[in-house]
């Protein structure tokens, strides 16, 4: 990291702090971008796409994960030198925590809304969690050089929602740059000062929290009271440890080391620990010296709300998995795991993740970056089974689900919103019933956009919710939940038995109402991709003893009929040995050999692949 | 009419499921120019039976199911038609005595395969069994078959190849039913098969063999009995029977994925198959191989059991396969180089391997239980030892054979050969 000549405590006054609150592919990084370029941080010939999204996976996708923050030097129209703190927000519904740690160490948000496409659930979410946190609001219209774009449609829709008039929606276009210093000068004018005491002990917000293989944890840390400086030893307040603050610098967009950041001031701490959860998002950051006494409010541990077994396909990959979620969980602490053994799989482990594209990341991140292939079981929600005898269970996993007397089950309920247009209500609504999903509202945003409110079962939504939503909305739906506590539900696990075993990778946890559809669906699908065996396998579903759905494998009659002359030897030698190679990869259930491709195909259930762009 | 070439040997035109045919030849090393082969190879010429495979690769017509590239005599130029064959497969006969020198044994059988041997003149088909006798030396009473489609021989010519030395013809009936023949693209008649037979008796022939397919699409189980009735009906020495398998790139495989035609599934396939073996065995012919059935020993085909037991054999001509001595090689598929290497005085081998002992013994296998004299346990390794017993329980393998030291198989081991292969090779 370069030093440079930043000079510290830059006067309140002149600082502001603001993020950007859009739906993927509106626009955010482009204008990002296009902010780096106008205000001189980054020379054009520097720029590549997306400077701030830093993870391949965050730039092939377009969509950001970890919040990223930049300072942006800034002549406004006022004449006077402004220090901007562009604070970037991950965009999806599984982070909303680490979007509200953003959201709280702005004064500011611009509201980007692509003029060609109007406002989506996920930005309305965010929107709210904006405006409950008391941020001005700074509505943008962008992509105004589309030829798709409707402008006075969509200015008026924003309008009504935050309550402003039209006239006020401000225009750009990242793309081409029109509008681009113009709504920098609105953030100017309109966005607050941060307030906070420079003489107080130092409370700064841990936003963002990243691992560096170099560095240790490197923190982004928005300062609120006093000053955090490399003169002091800094102390997490969650926690109460103290560590050597080791560099403390601002990000412009590379990082520039400036040994202290004070009241306002936005930029990066490295406290000297190895593993983020030692600085977690969400913490206060105070001086060891002279410790302030109250955290700042909002910090929460986060909690896995969706549960997956993840297994190497080669089971001889399980030590790299190990060493790999180990690396993983240094940069995210909202992962877990421990180890797991299934009798189908081998050996893997439990993985908890916030949501279902929480889960895709890590599973692509473990698959790219370290190599890895492999199998991941149908996620499943956590569970509060209650036994008549009082007892409680958590069950995270099916397998787990307890065998005696249950009294009562709660499983995990979510406020959902779904933004779409009138024409699909009913569509919506048919499919929102049929995932157990309760109306709680229904409001017009335009005379053709209806936002809908429903409490759902999360394990609802995580079973293929998000297809079945694009299908029949053909696309133009958009979803948000947030946690809204558990429900009683009548709540059975099914079991899929091969010749009678227990296949424990299929068993899942359904609704009562659902589990002879389960049963059904999955009976059918191993019927078509296990191979006939030299005797009769059946397939059953059942409910405890219950058999609730059966299919039938038949013994296999014939597996050669050809000749096998001079010239069809060598070939059929190695086709053997071929076949052989295939029973090596085949797990033994019982006496019916599987082959692994039969566990993914079955366990590919449409929700795995279904939130790209939730 | 024009001849085409068919460009993989030991396959007649006489019909036999087409599996695997498709594919590549297999990957090997590169053989030697002059087609010199290791000391330790030809040291075992004595221990086994000696035969050549003789694949003359003409087909009048290209048939439906047949995924062979075919070209034209006028396409093949270079000196690779069917006129110059006999003259350029000699010239690989002889190549064949030089490599494998004085102690290569004489003759035990000959095989033309193809293709179509039959578009040849006799002449030529003779002037090759002479050829082989200069070069090595014809055993007395060796077998000398030919391949025949019905529609390509008459009385005179059956009685030619009789008197050039032929002992044995297979004709390549396939079915008994008009419109079976029709949609496997065969030429003949079903009423030119007892003349043919009846010809080649009078001729003389020692043994007659039919080739039969079964599962063809729009065969029904009447059909399929109506030809084995048929074939029964001629008498024959032996019979062979294949499943068809619909390949990949063929005009029938086009016309079973427009929905033109029914593929026949593997359960009617294995019951065609057992309709199969008792028509036949009640007519006095006994399955000694998974696909063929003879009247008693002196009926099997003895050129394949080279095949089965391991012997030695050279196969002569584009695309025809070897095997001395745990060495297996394969000759370039093309007639124009397979001509031209000839002409330059060099091995037309494309390529060869030399088969570890570890996979001799899983072609031992592989091959040994598929005849019905089997293959004697005690070349088992302990761990297929270990098998032997679920596999009898399981009804695969017959108790009785057991008992004399032997797996062979039953009906049902033979519909599921690869599976008891596979449990008898755990170590593969």
């Amino acid at each position: 990291m370069s030093s440079a000549p930043q000079a510290p405590g830059v006067d309140q006054a002149l600082i502001r702090n603001f993020c950007i609150i859009a739906h993927i592919d509106h626009g955010k990084s482009t204008l990002a971008d296009r902010m780096l370029g106008v205000t001189g941080v980054v020379e054009a010939r520097n720029m590549r796409a997306q400077y701030l999204d830093r993870m391949d996976i965050e730039r092939e996708r377009g969509i950001t994960i970890k919040a990223q923050n930049v300072r942006l030097p800034w002549k406004a129209d006022d004449g006077r030198d402004y220090v901007l703190h562009l604070i970037d927000t991950p965009g999806h519904v599984d982070f909303t925590y680490e979007v509200s740690r953003s959201l709280a160490a702005c004064e500011g948000a611009v509201l980007l809304v692509d003029a060609a496409q109007g406002i989506e659930a996920q930005t309305l979410a965010n929107l709210y969690l904006a405006i409950e946190n008391d941020l001005t609001i700074i509505p943008v219209l962008n992509k105004i050089d589309l030829p798709a774009a409707q402008p006075e449609k969509y200015a008026e829709e924003i309008a009504q929602i935050i309550g402003c008039e039209p006239s006020d929606v401000l225009r750009v276009s990242g793309k081409t740059g029109v509008g681009v210093p113009e709504l920098l000068n609105e953030v100017v004018r309109k966005v607050p000062p941060p307030a906070g005491d420079p003489n107080a002990p130092a409370r700064a917000m841990i936003f963002d929290s990243v691992y560096d293989i170099y560095r240790g944890v490197i923190t982004y840390v928005r300062v609120i009271d006093g000053s955090i400086t490399t003169r002091d030893r800094c102390l997490m307040m969650s926690t109460g440890a103290a560590h050597e603050t080791l560099e403390v610098g601002v990000i412009s967009p590379e990082p520039v080391v400036t040994g202290s950041l004070s009241a306002g001031e936005v930029g990066y701490v490295i406290p000297g620990v190895k593993d983020v959860r030692q600085a977690r998002v969400g913490d206060t950051m105070t001086s060891a010296r002279r410790p302030a006494t109250e955290m700042l409010g909002g910090y929460r541990d986060p909690l896995p709300m969706v549960y997956s077994g993840l297994y190497p396909i080669d089971g001889s990959e399980y030590p790299a998995l190990r060493e790999a979620l180990d690396k993983l969980q240094l940069n995210d602490a909202a992962l877990t795991f421990e180890p797991e053994t299934s009798a189908a799989l081998g050996f893997g482990f439990r993985c908890g993740f916030l949501g279902l594209l929480h889960l895709e990341i890590v599973r692509e991140r473990l698959e790219r970056e370290f190599g890895l292939t492999l199998i991941s079981t149908a996620p499943n929600v956590v569970y509060r089974v209650v036994m008549e005898d009082l007892t409680e269970h958590t069950v995270t996993n099916p397998s787990d689900w307890p065998s005696g007397k249950i009294s009562e089950v709660y499983e995990p309920i979510v406020n959902a919103m779904v933004l779409l247009p009138t024409d699909f209500v009913g569509a919506v609504m048919e499919l929102c019933q049929s995932r157990r999903g309760v109306l709680k509202g229904m409001d017009y945003l335009a005379a053709d956009r209806v936002e809908l409110k429903y409490t759902m079962p999360l394990g609802e939504i995580i079973f293929d919710f998000f297809d079945a939503l694009k299908s029949r909305t053909r696309g133009y739906a958009s979803l948000d939940y947030d946690p809204a506590g558990e429900s009683q539900s009548d709540l059975v696990k099914v079991d899929i038995l091969l010749q009678g075993e227990t296949v424990d990778a299929f068993s899942a946890i359904v609704h009562k109402d659902k589990a002879y559809a389960y049963g059904v669906s999955m009976t059918g699908k191993l019927r078509e991709l296990i191979p006939r065996q030299q005797f009769e396998v059946p397939i059953q579903a059942a409910i405890g003893s219950r058999i609730i759905a059966r299919e039938n494998i038949r013994a296999i009659r014939k597996d050669v009929l050809a000749k096998c002359y001079g010239g069809d030897i060598t070939r059929k030698r190695k086709l053997l040995e071929k076949q052989k190679e295939g029973k090596k990869r085949m797990k033994t259930i019982g006496r019916v050999e599987v082959p692994q491709e039969a566990f993914i195909a079955a366990l590919s259930n449409d929700a795995s692949k279904s939130n790209r762009s939730g | 009419m024009p001849i085409t070439w068919i460009g993989e040997a030991g396959h007649p035109a006489g019909g036999r499921t087409l599996e695997d045919m498709s594919a590549k030849p297999p990957e090997g090393q590169s053989p030697p120019a002059d087609g010199t082969l290791p000391a330790a190879a030809l040291a075992e010429l004595p221990r086994h039976a000696f035969g050549i495979y003789i694949h003359v690769p003409y087909c009048a017509t290209r048939c439906g199911y047949c995924d062979f590239n075919t070209y034209t005599a006028a396409e093949l130029g270079g000196g690779a038609s069917a006129a110059t064959f006999a003259t350029t497969a000699s010239a690989e006969i002889r190549l064949a005595a030089r490599v494998l020198g004085p102690g290569a044994p004489a003759v035990d059988t000959v095989f033309f395969g193809g293709g179509t041997p039959t578009l040849l003149p006799p002449a030529d088909l003779a002037a090759l069994v002479c050829a082989v006798d200069d070069a090595f030396g014809l055993r007395p009473g060796a077998e000398v078959t030919t391949e025949a489609n019905p529609e390509s021989v008459d009385a005179a010519a059956l009685e030619q190849l009789r008197a050039a030395g032929l002992t044995r013809v297979s004709f390549g009936m396939q079915s008994a039913r008009p419109h079976v023949l029709a949609a496997l693209d065969r030429q003949h008649t079903p009423g030119r098969l007892p003349d043919v037979v009846d010809w080649a008796r009078k001729a003389g022939f020692e043994q007659v063999s039919v080739d039969l397919i079964y599962g063809a699409p729009g065969e029904s189980e009447r059909d399929w009995a109506a030809s084995l009735d048929a074939a029964v009906d001629l008498a024959p020495d032996h019979v062979s029977a294949y499943a068809l398998t619909v390949e990949e790139g063929t005009k029938l495989a086009r016309r079973v994925r427009r929905g033109e035609l029914l593929e026949t599934d593997d359960d009617q396939l294995a019951d065609r198959y057992i309709q199969a073996d008792e028509t036949l065995q009640a007519a006095g012919l006994a399955a000694y191989e998974v696909s063929n059935w003879a009247s008693g020993p002196e009926a099997w085909c003895r050129h394949n059991m080279g095949y089965w037991r391991g012997a030695t054999w050279w196969g002569i001509g584009p695309g025809a396969h070897s095997h001395v001595g745990g060495v297996r090689w394969w000759n370039v598929r093309h007639p124009t180089e397979y001509t031209q290497r000839l002409r330059a005085g060099q091995s037309p081998a494309q390529a060869r391997e030399t088969v570890s002992p570890a996979d001799r013994h899983v072609e031992r296998v592989m091959l040994g239980v598929r005849l019905a004299e089997g293959l004697p346990v005690v070349e088992l390794t302990p761990g297929g030892l270990a098998a032997v017993d679920d596999l009898v329980a399981s009804g695969l393998a017959d108790p009785a054979g057991l008992a004399a030291g032997r797996i062979s198989l039953t009906r049902q081991g033979r519909l599921l050969t690869d599976t008891v292969v596979r449990a008898l090779l755990p170590d593969l």
